[in-house]
């Protein structure tokens, strides 16, 4: 293997860096991987660097007053609203995590295991609705569950229901299912592949050795499958704690999240440190919560 | 792994995995369903056919300015983003390097980012160096969004990749860059299609960075957003959906279509 990145024909002699970087493996690495790590530092480290800085600063009048503070902080801690909104948000993410992989595993199970030769067509069907817009399937979700939407309108037409049912939009069970099925994918596909990680011989031993199949899975393919299921949880839990399209489109008042405040910092109520420090709150959260998944995950290991 | 028979077809785990795959279309069949519908409410039971709501679509000066956007950074997004991506893909699998691990996870942290934090703080950074918002601070944005992705996808091309061939090409002589062109990237080509598809449709459905990033323009998606307020609209954004949708599976259906060709191409190979 000898790919460089050394632009223009081969020279005859070689130049010092062409030498340096022929000798240096893992230096040719690096300057293969710099424009990516280029790109990310300029438009992740930055921006989260800024978002910290901005959250020590305060709003007066039209002002920004850029000596840091912890006044976005304290006022925080202060309002009542702020741990209802934060618990929610929690609640609902949560929820609907625990639901979607709860729901998806047999699926990823069944996509790992039985599908045999038409496995490359399940794949594609279970994932090709997600690569759609997201706004679009929460879109569509609003023409399903409207009060004039797909079901209700269904519904009475058929003359199953007199009157819409309420709690079908605006409501945080309606956040919760749409959510869930947003993001189904990010949970079905790190359990798949998990799963399809499984060194089949393992599980003939067991059988060899008299392993009924519900022990062979209890014993080698679920615990085997717990890092898919660690991650699944990680990457839906992520997006659903950060929405605020959803509650918009089809929660109702008792459904608002710690991202729809974000939003309406950053927007009609113009004040982004105090949006900043949102951010910053919501992003220890995360962190927090995908930590515990992990520890969980090393205690039910062991 | 032939002789592998311990799972025998289980059938109640075949009618859920089913039911599973109706449950995820059937939300979204209701898109083109209402948007054939002469009616102005979306409900049941529905009135005549009619393509008038596709028509009217043409006569909307601003969502075919928004749809302009939104292809413009979409080509931009995918070449950038495929060409950072193959370097970056190249090093992760052939290379041996220091500090390799935490690099990739570095890269691959928008996947465990949510849109709102990124879009918000890319826009503070922005604004703090007076940067005009554009399409061009939105193209940056949805960039970082698509190059885990483009990364994922190209990975196991360029780890299935006939090194063979490329020994037996520098044992002729090439030099390393003609053996890139003439050997590596032929052979990874079908991936490298697949990853200019898949980051040109998640760039073209992006939403928040073309919300926050995207100042006075706007994009297909954000065009949506701001019309849903308007109720006389909705069976139009039910017409450019049902659009927008089938558009988007041809892209992805080829996208992976491509991917799998490559998959057997650098099959061969490698043998």
């Amino acid at each position: 293997m000898t790919v460089t990145s050394v632009s223009g024909p081969a020279p005859a002699r070689p130049s010092a860096i062409t030498r340096f970087l022929h000798r240096h493996e893992g230096w040719r690495g690096h300057l293969l991987l710099a424009p990516a790590l280029i790109l990310m530092t300029v438009a992740i480290i930055g921006p989260m660097w800024m978002t910290l800085m901005m959250s020590t600063w305060t709003v007066r009048g039209f002002d920004i007053i850029v000596t840091p503070g912890l006044a976005n902080y304290t006022a925080m801690a202060n309002n009542p609203m702020f741990p209802v909104l934060i618990w929610r948000t929690l609640e609902i993410a949560l929820t609907c995590t625990i639901v979607t992989v709860v729901l998806v595993y047999p699926v990823a199970y069944f996509l790992a295991f039985q599908t045999g030769r038409s496995k490359a067509i399940w794949l594609l069907v279970l994932t090709l609705p997600f690569w759609t817009s997201y706004l679009l399937r929460v879109f569509a979700w609003r023409v399903v569950l409207g009060n004039e939407g797909a079901i209700n309108s269904g519904l009475m037409s058929l003359g199953v229901i007199s009157e819409p049912l309420s709690w079908l939009l605006y409501s945080q069970t309606a956040v919760t299912i749409v959510l869930a099925h947003s993001w189904a994918a990010f949970a079905i596909v790190p359990i798949f592949v998990s799963l399809e990680k499984i060194n089949r011989s393992y599980l003939e031993a067991a059988a060899d050795l008299g392993d009924t199949p519900a022990r062979r899975f209890w014993r080698i393919t679920f615990p085997l499958s717990l890092p898919g299921v660690v991650a699944a949880f990680i990457m839906m839990f992520v997006p659903t704690m950060g929405e605020y399209i959803t509650p918009i489109m089809v929660g109702g008042p008792d459904s608002m999240m710690v991202g729809n405040l974000v939003q309406a910092m950053y927007g009609p109520m113009a004040n982004w440190p105090a949006g900043a420090a949102l951010a910053v709150v919501m992003m220890i959260t995360i962190g927090l919560a995908s930590l515990a998944f992990v520890g969980l995950n090393r205690l039910v290991q062991r | 792994m032939a002789s592998y028979t311990f799972h025998r077809k289980n059938r109640p785990l075949a009618l859920y995995a089913g039911a599973f795959a109706v449950f995820i279309y059937l939300p979204i069949m209701f898109i083109p369903l209402f948007s054939f519908n002469s009616g102005w409410y979306v409900k049941f039971p529905l009135e005549s056919f009619t393509f008038h709501w596709y028509v009217d679509l043409f006569q909307r000066e601003q969502l075919m300015r928004a749809l302009w956007n939104s292809i413009k950074v979409a080509l931009f997004v995918s070449f950038f983003s495929t060409l950072i991506a193959i370097p970056a893909a190249l090093a992760v699998a052939r290379y041996r390097m220091p500090g390799k691990s935490a690099a990739i996870g570095f890269i691959m942290l928008p996947l465990v980012l949510p849109g709102i934090i990124m879009g918000t703080s890319i826009l503070g950074l922005m604004n703090w160096f007076n940067v005009t918002l554009s399409l061009v601070t939105v193209t940056i944005g949805q960039m970082v969004i698509c190059l885990p992705y483009a990364i994922a996808v190209l990975l196991p091309r360029f780890i299935g990749v006939g090194r063979a061939l490329e020994e037996a090409s520098a044992d002729l002589g090439e030099p390393p860059l003609r053996t890139f062109f003439r050997v590596t990237l032929p052979i990874a080509l079908p991936g490298v299609l697949a990853c200019l598809l898949m980051t040109f449709t998640i760039s073209f459905e992006e939403y928040f960075m073309a919300f926050f990033l995207g100042g006075t323009e706007i994009t297909l998606p954000i065009y949506i957003w701001t019309q849903l307020r308007f109720p006389d609209d909705f069976p139009s954004l039910l017409a450019l959906a049902t659009l927008i949708i089938t558009f988007s599976f041809i892209l992805v259906f080829a996208s992976l279509r491509l991917a799998r060709i490559g998959e057997s191409l650098t099959q061969e190979g490698a043998r």
